[in-house]
């Protein structure tokens, strides 16, 4: 159990981490949410007593990490995967901190190989990409068998395999009864691997609650209904007459609308009374993506010049394949078994390039196939 | 959360996920890792890997054994011509040490700041998150080290000396009264080294330079950057004979021959027996000064250690 009260740093005039209160549980993964800058990796640092808070306090089981018995087999941190000596061995790297804690030399190859490093493990660690690195980073985080889990943004550089890897390895020790804090800036990778979220923006915390209620809270529904392509008449008829009824329609790129403030069954009794066919008509959510961001945008501090909305949020939307019983689905945070998951094989192309409906649609084919 | 925790966690663990992959299984408990507290014994274990696994270590002292042995060969084969070199029999191997102490102050900062250069810091203190304890380990286990390394050097060039230039006629004018600092170094008409200009020429300089090493670590721990703490060190050593080199005035003059004594480089001469000024002692002076300096810039280093965020 990690606890935070009151937790603010100031670095100067920069305040990095105002007033952040939280609390990490055992037995499951909790996401640590925010845009870059926003203060999780300050965080992260003042919960292994790194840096000094300048108000409040954090502590884990009770004590400060810096008081912790033997603190190396309490809590064991990935914290940037770059913070090697690049002419150090992978091997020699996890000895020394094996050494440092008191922990047998034979740990390091147990841990090289549950990472998958054994095969480089002689090799020094300046040659190594990212993704091996990360994976060097779990090791050392692992080497103390730890009840308490900490890891900074674990799968940047990651390949896709890695990444479910991971995904899988956070659920595992999370399922084992440990704490499992992870930090990430995609929303996507925390809605399939964290069943409790925090996010921060700027250093104040945004939202503080399970998966399912971040959804349930964070995505508005809206209908997506298709008339016949080609048949211009039809698709006025029905826009006057969703209006009349009192929904609001707005025109998607792709000829379809997004109708909202009708349930379905009225979208279909009003366009059966309008006489118009329907190619479509299909129950969504915003994606986690965009709730996200919605959340997060008055909080970013470091974004791109041009309109910051305009590459991120549209696609996303009108990318979304029509499936349905979308809305049905419930977000069960043990739902997702990743080992069976085939990605790409369940949507269809248009959803490739859109991360946050792609991450969702891994969990409805999953849900499909169970 | 409490010490039988891992055994716990093996009995009451569930039993591993269904195959995700050949590899991953039961990531955290392979097997039970036995619990102990970790002590001073283990962070000199952990420092004396890092220390011998990268290949800084292996640069800097391997330039520092080349450079001593080799300026000490070169300066022995060089002087071995003359009938009487005119300074004590050990002392031709201060040129090497000279050039040498270089090496050693970087291995000094290269120790800390390598850390905090790449990070590494944060990991170290994850693993022990009693500072003291790491810089502890790190001092005990990189002047131990240099020590030796450089007293091997120095112990090699001072045979080198005695071996090459043993045989010299001391002149008629340095025998007798007038021998000065000679006057223990003459047997039978003949130069000889003392016991004390050996463990000058051996021990000495090889602790002189190693707690030079030492200070430097100190150093590279409070400003944390490589190229900012060699630079400090370089600053230290040659910066007040060169200072003094400038002062030529009459009225400068006291300080001019205080900077040359208490320069380092006058500290090895001294160890030698051919210090820069009159009023040099024979180095261990020096030792003793340097010895607190150091004490005082590694205790700053404690306590700028424990509580500043890394």
């Amino acid at each position: 159990m990690i606890e935070a009260v009151g937790l603010t740093k100031r670095y100067g005039a920069k305040t990095a981490v105002h007033n952040l209160s939280f609390r990490v549980r055992p037995g499951i993964v909790t996401g640590f949410l925010g845009p870059n800058g926003s203060g999780k990796s300050t965080t992260m640092r003042m919960i292994l007593g790194l840096d000094e808070p300048t108000h409040g306090h954090v502590t884990i089981g009770g004590l400060h990490f810096r008081q912790l018995a033997n603190a190396p087999r309490q809590v064991g941190a990935l914290l940037d995967a770059k913070a090697v000596h690049g002419g150090r061995s992978a091997r020699n790297h996890l000895l020394c901190l094996a050494q440092l804690s008191g922990i047998p030399a034979g740990r390091v190859d147990e841990v090289l190989g549950v990472v998958g490093l054994q095969g480089v493990a002689g090799k020094r660690s300046k040659s190594f990409s990212l993704g091996m690195g990360q994976r060097l980073g779990i090791a050392a985080a692992l080497l103390g068998d730890p009840q308490v889990l900490l890891f900074d943004e674990p799968v940047n550089g990651l390949d896709p395999e890695g990444i479910l890897w991971v995904r899988n390895l956070m659920k595992q020790l999370a399922a084992e009864g440990r704490t499992v804090f992870v930090s990430s800036h995609l929303m996507s990778e925390m809605a399939l691997t964290a069943d409790h979220l925090i996010v921060i923006g700027r250093g104040q915390l945004l939202a503080d609650m399970s998966v399912q209620e971040f959804i349930a809270r964070n995505s508005a529904s809206f209908a997506r209904v298709r008339t016949p392509d080609g048949n211009d008449g039809e698709r006025e008829k029905l826009t006057a007459a969703l209006t009349a009824a009192g929904g609001e329609v707005h025109s998607e790129p792709d000829g379809a609308f997004r109708v909202t403030g009708l349930p379905l069954p009225r979208i279909s009794d009003v366009a059966h009374a309008a006489q118009v066919r329907l190619w479509e008509l299909s129950p969504h959510h915003a994606s986690l993506e965009e709730a996200y961001m919605g959340m997060t945008q008055g909080a970013v501090d470091y974004r791109a010049t041009t309109d910051p909305r305009a590459g991120l949020h549209v696609p996303h939307v009108t990318g979304e394949p029509p499936t349905a019983g979308r809305a049905a689905t419930g977000l069960r945070p043990d739902a997702h078994r990743a080992g069976a998951q085939q990605p790409g094989q369940a949507h269809p192309p248009a959803a490739a390039g859109a991360p946050g409906p792609t991450a969702r649609d891994h969990r409805d084919s999953e849900d499909e196939q169970r | 959360m409490s010490t039988p925790r891992p055994q716990q966690t093996e009995a009451s663990a569930p039993a591993p996920a269904p195959a995700d992959g050949p590899t991953h299984d039961n990531p955290g408990g392979l097997a039970p890792v036995p619990v102990r507290p970790a002590g001073f014994g283990d962070a000199l274990r952990s420092e004396w890997t890092k220390i011998r696994s990268v290949r800084s270590t292996l640069w800097t002292l391997g330039v520092m054994l080349i450079v001593v042995v080799g300026i000490g060969l070169l300066t022995a084969w060089g002087l071995n011509d003359s009938a009487w070199v005119g300074m004590p029999l050990l002392a031709p191997g201060l040129f090497g040490i000279m050039l040498g102490q270089v090496c050693v102050l970087t291995l000094g900062v290269l120790v800390i700041s390598s850390e905090y250069g790449t990070g590494m810091i944060r990991a170290t203190f994850t693993a022990c998150p009693r500072r003291s304890r790491v810089l502890t380990a790190k001092a005990v286990v990189f002047f131990l080290l240099s020590f030796v390394a450089t007293a091997v050097a120095c112990t090699v060039t001072a045979l080198v000396n005695w071996w090459v230039l043993g045989d010299q006629k001391v002149p008629p004018f340095l025998r007798g009264e007038a021998a000065g600092r000679f006057e223990d170094s003459v047997k039978d008409g003949r130069l000889i080294a003392t016991t004390g200009e050996w463990l000058g020429a051996t021990v000495g300089p090889a602790l002189y330079v190693a707690l030079l090493g030492l200070l430097a670590l100190a150093v590279g721990a409070l400003l944390r950057h490589s190229a900012g703490a060699v630079t400090t060190m370089l600053g230290v050593v040659l910066m007040p004979l060169l200072l003094a080199l400038f002062m030529q005035s009459a009225s400068l003059k006291p300080v001019q021959e205080k900077l040359i004594e208490y320069s380092a480089l006058n500290a090895l001469a001294s160890f030698y027996r051919i210090p820069m000024s009159d009023g040099s002692g024979n180095g261990w002076d020096m030792l003793g000064i340097l010895a607190a300096v150091t004490a005082v810039v590694l205790g700053g280093a404690y306590a700028l250690i424990a509580k500043r965020d890394v």
